[in-house]
């Protein structure tokens, strides 16, 4: 089946359908999953590699469908999850700024409730998100690290299966007015 | 402008939150320093919650341990097999006992025999990021950690103190590339530095090529970083390679092996010996030392007469028998040495005097023959004959001038 331009590119009713979230989901979502982050892996080490602020971030971006708001969550978690790590204050924060902003645009213009497209956005933000990073410790903090790009590709396409389900489960927090 | 504004708005956001955070960053890069309001406020309200979950963890473990799987047990309504979970069931739950007893015991048992003073944590949370080492543990300030304090365990050392909070600290694992530590090979005393890779093993940098580590090796701090204590255990080395300059050196490190959960956090350290390497313990053979006689070169033992074996054993080096050789020669010709003023007849040393023999106490008439002819030309003949000695005392012979 051929997913048509008509159904990937919004339609204006859809533009204005935005979704809306109470406050804790807004915030603990997010705890959660950086709480996910720092706890999890110490059991099982593979689960390291699971992005989840990056997916949550991109989850209330594209929902949302507000580019401020996108980024201001971005910020959010990224200077959380900088807080828990070994990086400067602003690497993630920088990165998931960005993504947040991203996010949201792309979120006004195409149909983000399809699986589908969930994936490959999934994937693409996944890839992005990486990216940043690496070209900032570059640029920034002078740090002399290999952009994998194999890895990094596996790597987004596991996260982006990940994203979908848990997007998935995440359209059940939505306020319904 | 207002509708400029307005219409840039998101854009203009975007740049404002990315410039503030650069400005963040720049500051903390610029000035090598932490903003901790921020860390503070993130690590108090997560590693609380993480605590909780490993409490709960912990406790829920040993519930679902011992209800759940032995009410699947009597579902199955087959008492052996139930009686069989249930003692395996036991067993096991008593093995984690053990197991968690043995590491506890383990850990008491290092932090009083080591002399440094230690304080007992527990990994709590790993760091953000894919490829972060560093974890959290459940010991912070309060406790009386600080930035930089070193952690170890048993088993070997784990890594330092990145940061401390009030209720948890933040650990740099020994994996991470950022993190490097003073290291000494065990058998051959060779200095380096520990650098992490980023993944399981780390590597030793500047030690020279034409310095001696061995694969197998095991190696302990050194205590030059000022961090980790002198003497604690770091890792065995897996592979040597001469590189440009330094070897390329790989090492396996032993504090993080089999996982960590409980750690421990030197406050006071105190250095350590390197413990020596282990040899052999089986018995050496060593041959007993030479007799005396064969260790003569030559002398008496050439004309074949016997030295008295008691008397020369003393006689441990050369200058030792040359000293008394010429105490001998001194005392056949009744000279003493050191008596005599400058310019006075020297005694003669071609004297060969006959072992046993006891001085003259007082010169006799003069002997009907000489008791020592003058050389003949090619050496220097005597001054003056020396003094007569009894003839059944000395043997004097004339030297042979080299033919």
């Amino acid at each position: 089946m051929r997913y048509s331009d008509d159904h990937v590119l919004s339609h204006s009713q859809r533009e204005t359908q935005i979704s809306r979230f109470r406050a804790w989901v807004l915030f603990l979502v997010p705890l959660a999953a950086i709480l996910f982050q720092v706890y999890v892996p110490l059991f099982f080490r593979f689960l390291a590699y699971l992005e989840l602020p990056l997916i949550v971030t991109i989850y209330f971006a594209l929902m949302r469908r507000s580019p401020i708001g996108g980024l201001l969550v971005g910020a959010f978690v990224g200077l959380a999850q900088d807080s828990l790590s070994k990086n400067p204050l602003g690497m993630f924060g920088i990165t998931k700024t960005i993504i947040g902003y991203v996010a949201a645009s792309v979120g006004l213009r195409l149909d983000v409730d399809h699986p589908f497209i969930r994936l490959i956005l999934g994937f693409l933000f996944f890839v992005f998100h990486q990216f940043i990073f690496w070209a900032l410790s570059r640029g920034l903090l002078d740090q002399q690290v290999n952009f994998e790009t194999q890895r990094t590709l596996v790597l987004g396409l596991l996260n982006a299966i990940v994203a979908v389900s848990l997007f998935h489960f995440l359209d059940k927090l939505k306020h319904r007015a | 402008m207002e509708t400029l504004l307005s219409r840039f708005r998101n854009i203009t956001v975007l740049l404002l939150v990315i410039f503030a955070q650069l400005i963040l960053l720049a500051y903390q890069v610029k000035n090598d320093k932490d903003v901790r309001l921020i860390r503070l406020a993130a690590v108090t309200t997560v590693t609380p919650l993480a605590r909780v979950i490993e409490s709960v963890r912990g406790g829920t473990f040993g519930f679902l341990q011992d209800y759940v799987v032995l009410r699947d047990r009597r579902v199955e309504n087959e008492r052996l097999r139930t009686e069989l979970g249930q003692l395996k069931l036991e067993n096991q739950y008593l093995k984690s006992e053990l197991s968690t007893a043995d590491r506890a015991r383990s850990l008491a048992a290092f932090e009083t025999r080591t002399p440094s003073k230690m304080i007992a944590a527990r990994v709590i949370a790993t760091a953000t990021g894919a490829s972060a080492s560093s974890v959290f543990v459940d010991r912070g300030s309060t406790s009386g950690v600080q930035k930089g304090m070193a952690v170890v365990t048993p088993d070997g050392i784990v890594g330092k103190v990145l940061a401390a909070y009030p209720t948890a600290s933040q650990v740099l694992l020994v994996t991470d590339p950022s993190f490097a530590a003073g290291v000494i090979s065990q058998k051959n005393h060779t200095r380096g530095v520990l650098k992490g890779l980023g993944h399981g093993t780390c590597h030793v940098d500047y030690v020279q090529n034409e310095e001696k580590v061995e694969t197998g090796e095991g190696l302990f701090t050194s205590g030059d970083d000022r961090v980790f204590p002198k003497g604690l255990p770091v890792g065995r080395v897996t592979s040597t390679r001469p590189g440009n300059t330094f070897q390329d050196i790989t090492v396996e490190p032993s504090g993080l092996a089999g996982g960590i959960e409980e750690v421990l956090i030197v406050l006071a350290a105190v250095h350590q010996q390197i413990p020596e390497l282990k040899t052999s313990t089986s018995p050496v053979y060593l041959a007993p030392s030479p007799p005396a006689a064969l260790a003569e070169p030559s002398g008496a033992t050439a004309t074949g007469a016997n030295p008295p074996v008691a008397a020369k054993a003393t006689l441990a080096t050369d200058a030792d028998r040359l000293r008394e050789h010429y105490k001998e020669v001194g005392d056949a010709q009744n000279h003493k040495f050191g008596e005599g003023l400058p310019g006075s007849k020297p005694p003669d040393f071609n004297l060969q005097v006959k072992p046993g023999s006891k001085p003259a106490v007082a010169p006799a008439a003069p002997a009907k023959t000489p008791a020592v002819k003058p050389q003949t030309s090619g050496t220097a003949p005597p001054a003056a004959p020396p003094p007569d000695p009894k003839p059944d005392d000395v043997t004097v012979q004339p030297v042979r001038p080299p033919q």
